[in-house]
């Protein structure tokens, strides 16, 4: 707890000793930053973290200001957003960033979570950081659910009719359950009344705190690295991992170049493709919800598509809900499916290698047979790869205990 | 000698990317501020506003909105007119000096394009009440008809001047207008189009 | 197969998309390539007309106005914003396009009260503000080609795009009337093979072609009036943060020169 004893003298030293001595300032700035020892062989991998929350200050500043104009009424909902599109000043790039930023998060963390599953960063002591990150995942996926509701375009309505009804599949609650939710024995204006609190207030407050915690969960025990390397099992004389750097400024520099080349590409997006070909903005939300005529294609947007897919995969509508719900949980008892002793799959054996590539595969077409129409030989696609999906995780137990693995290095491999 | 050029780099290069970075927020920045300015359906709305003023009688008096503004509109008689210069002596400016008060069209001694029509914002100087009209003269020498203001008293005259030794510091303001026709006044534009 | 993607890529939206395919689009780009660009399973033609051609844009409004404004409303558009990005003067604005509106900051509302125009049409004429941007602009393109003589039906036209469409064929003087000709397949089926000119308009086959394809930009342009800026916004952004990446990028290596 030294402090810059030196500078006590002048005004500034005095001005940081007046708070140091009231707020842990100086203390918490050297614990998280200046004296946080991260590996020095972090891969791009890597960056997604940061971008998350670059993604999440996004979009809590546009999301304010959208908060300004957006009206959250059935009958005023749709114009609002052509009034924040049209009339008021720059409220087009505010729209732009926020539609964007939403598809972006996906992106992001979907990545970000993948990486883990690449360094068996949720494996031990690291697994309550996963099982928050795990509910700021379900809180992504709640926040971006009530946030499609707000255009309230026939994207819009919909798919909110679609999904909730799902919750009707429940025995016994099921329907009160669905009348609760909406507020409403049918999707209406009171439902997207609370919808908009949800969105605006309740899970943004709930995902800054889990961000929050998250942190200090990864402070605590220090950052995994590409070779799943405890950094902090070799030190120099002055208790610095031999192999980690400074947050700051060695992970500052590093991660302001990746925030660039991310904002390089959300910005292409945004001023050039911002509908993306109707994936982050669908064609069929321009037009106001009706509740009279549905749209040919109910599609969920297309970061929901992988989940949706396991939903249509099984014929019996409970069955098909519990599945994909349990597609969604299952991936936070990885840390307890994984038996194997090798954190980083640069360690692992061909099977878990195989098995993960199948993941992403598997992930991946769920995404597109999602998106496709439920006929033909999409369905037994769909099948296959749900398969395929949950055998990734039920079947881990057995083939990382079989794996043979490869000895894992006592120092990073690094190459400046 | 190579630390000496790597720190100057270092610290070279750390000033670029802070100034680049700053120059970028406050690029950022510059739509959500603007954002917030009045958007272009305010600006429709608060559009100037065609009024209508052949019907009143001399003497008579219209409330009108423009901007959601309360504005009064006047139709003077000669008699109110010649009570003007009587009451200067209680007015606090009673040459319209501060300028923000009024366009320049109405630093006048009637405080109006024609004298005949006064035009008016109807939210006292002090702290935005609306005065009322009392254009009856007395009981006192130093009221000859104007506004009275019954949140704190204010008073003003019958060109909006306001008396001295009361809480309101300034003159009712004069909002833009001009006259399309001898009987139709457009309030929020002083000349031009709309 | 191959000729309905295609179709599908005839979207507007695809070829934006394709375009940008940028860092990370290796993603976007596989998922476009299987492509849902929702369009309708009937064939488009593409319309071919060019946003940035001030011309035809200003034909398109003039041509909208006195057409369609009858029936559609614009509602989120604006007059003065029209005369603004379509580089027309106050006087222009008035003459050729302002109808039924006082000001120019008025939207563009329809002439027909919408109970009335739901009671004898069916249904109310859609607001065409974001027509283009949910339906697509070759769409819209072919839905005023698209029509042709049904005698069984209430206005006496069909259309090839929206089957059973409660709009009359309102632009018959200009393009004339057309049958269509149908093929049977071997599940009878019908399938629309081509038009056959029934009696001849005013307006050459071209001279219409150019007619709708200028209302189709038109329409294209209410549907995102901010297209065109946010491109020009694009690239300066795009530049700034090149020169941005660069500096940062020197920044990193200087202080990791150090690392070993």
């Amino acid at each position: 707890m030294a402090r810059i004893e030196s500078e006590v003298g002048t005004r500034s030293g005095a001005f940081l000793k007046w708070i140091d001595d009231r707020f842990p300032l100086t203390e918490t700035m050297k614990y998280h930053v200046t004296e946080y020892y991260a590996s020095k062989n972090f891969n791009w991998w890597y960056i997604f973290g940061v971008l998350s929350m670059v993604v999440l200050v996004m979009q809590l500043v546009t999301g304010i200001f959208l908060t300004m104009n957006y009206k959250p009424s059935a009958t005023e909902a749709f114009a609002s957003v052509e009034y924040i599109m049209r009339d008021v000043q720059w409220g087009w790039l505010i729209r732009y960033m926020h539609s964007t930023g939403a598809s972006f998060f996906f992106i992001v963390v979907y990545l970000h979570m993948f990486r883990a599953m690449l360094y068996g960063s949720y494996k031990q002591p690291r697994e309550l950081i996963w099982l928050i990150g795990m509910l700021i995942f379900f809180a992504l996926f709640a926040e971006a659910f009530a946030g499609y509701l707000l255009p309230w375009g026939q994207m819009s309505y919909w798919g909110a009719q679609v999904i909730i009804s799902l919750a009707g599949a429940i025995p016994f609650v099921g329907d009160a359950l669905v009348e609760w939710i909406r507020g409403d024995y049918s999707i209406s204006d009171i439902t997207l009344n609370r919808f908009f609190a949800f969105h605006v207030i309740l899970i943004p407050l709930a995902m800054v705190g889990l961000v929050f915690v998250h942190i200090v969960a990864l402070h605590h025990v220090g950052s995994n690295n590409p070779d799943g390397v405890d950094i902090k099992a070799k030190k120099d004389a002055n208790g610095v991992p031999l192999d980690g750097v400074a947050f700051h400024p060695y992970h500052t520099t590093k991660d302001l170049v990746g925030i660039i080349v991310f904002l390089m590409v959300f910005s292409a997006v945004v001023f050039f493709a911002p509908d993306m070909g109707g994936y982050f903005l669908e064609h069929a939300n321009f037009e106001p919800a009706n509740m009279m005529a549905t749209p040919e294609h109910i599609a969920p947007v297309w970061y929901f598509t992988p989940f949706y897919a396991i939903l249509r995969a099984v014929p019996d509508k409970l069955w098909g809900a519990i599945l994909m719900a349990g597609s969604v949980l299952l991936p936070a008892f990885l840390p307890w499916l994984d038996r194997s002793r090798v954190k980083s799959i640069r360690y692992r054996g061909w099977i878990y290698k195989i098995a993960l590539a199948l993941f992403a595969i598997s992930f991946l077409t769920l995404g597109w047979l999602g998106m496709q129409p439920a006929e033909g030989i999409y369905v037994m696609l769909a099948r296959v790869f749900a398969i395929v999906y949950f055998a990734f995780f039920l079947l881990m137990p057995y083939y990382t205990t079989i794996d043979k693995t490869k000895p894992v290095p006592d120092r990073v491999i690094y190459h400046g | 000698m190579t630390d000496d050029v790597d720190r100057n780099r270092r610290h070279f290069l750390t000033v670029a990317t802070a100034v680049t970075g700053g120059a970028g927020l406050i690029a950022a920045a510059i739509p959500f501020v603007a954002s917030m300015r009045p958007s272009a359906r305010a600006q429709a709305l608060g559009a100037p506003v065609e009024v209508p003023i052949g019907m009143l009688e001399p003497g008579e008096m219209i409330r009108v909105l423009w901007r959601g503004k309360l504005v009064y509109v006047v139709r003077r008689t000669e008699e109110m007119l010649s009570r003007l210069p009587l009451v200067t002596g209680y007015l606090r400016d009673p040459n319209s000096e501060v300028a923000e008060q009024q366009p320049d069209f109405a630093v006048n001694e009637y405080r109006s394009l024609k004298p005949e029509y006064l035009v008016l914002e109807g939210s006292c100087t002090h702290l935005g009440c609306a005065p009322l009209p009392e254009f009856d003269v007395g009981p006192a020498d130093d009221w000859q008809g104007g506004f009275f203001c019954p949140c704190h008293g204010s008073r003003f005259d019958l060109a909006g001047r306001v008396y001295k030794g009361v809480p309101a510091p300034a003159n009712l303001r004069v909002p833009p207008y001009r006259f399309l026709r001898e009987d139709l006044i457009m309030i929020g534009a002083e000349s031009g189009a709309v | 197969m191959v000729k309905s993607m295609i179709a599908r890529f005839a979207w507007t939206g695809c070829s934006a998309t394709l375009r940008a395919a940028s860092y990370g689009a290796a993603l976007s780009v596989l998922l476009v390539a299987f492509g849902v660009c929702a369009a309708a399973d009937v064939e488009l033609e593409h319309a071919g007309n060019d946003p940035g051609n001030i011309k035809s844009l200003q034909s398109g409004a003039r041509n909208f106005m006195n057409y369609c404004a009858g029936c559609h409303s614009a509602k989120y558009v604006r007059f003065n914003t029209l005369a603004r990005d379509l580089e027309l003067s106050e006087d222009q604005l008035i003459e050729n396009l302002m109808f039924n509106a006082e000001k120019a900051f008025e939207t563009i509302r329809a002439t027909m009260p919408t109970e009335d125009a739901a009671r004898w049409f069916g249904q109310a004429p859609p607001d065409l503000s974001l027509m283009a941007r949910a339906r697509g602009t070759d769409y819209v393109y072919n839905f005023l080609k698209g029509f042709y003589i049904e005698p069984g039906s209430p206005t006496g036209v069909n259309n090839r795009v929206l089957e059973g469409t409660s709009m009359p064929n309102v632009l018959w003087e200009l393009q004339g009337y057309q049958n269509a000709v149908f093929t049977t397949d071997e599940n009878g089926t019908k399938h629309f093979d081509h038009f056959e000119q029934a009696s001849s308009g005013s307006m050459s086959e071209d001279e219409f072609d150019e007619f709708v394809r200028d209302t189709a930009n038109f329409l294209e342009y209410i549907s995102e009036p901010i297209r065109s800026t946010r491109r020009v916004l694009g690239v300066w952004v795009m530049m700034f943060l090149i020169v941005f990446w660069i500096i940062a990028s020197m920044l990193k290596k200087q202080i990791w020169k150090d690392v070993t």
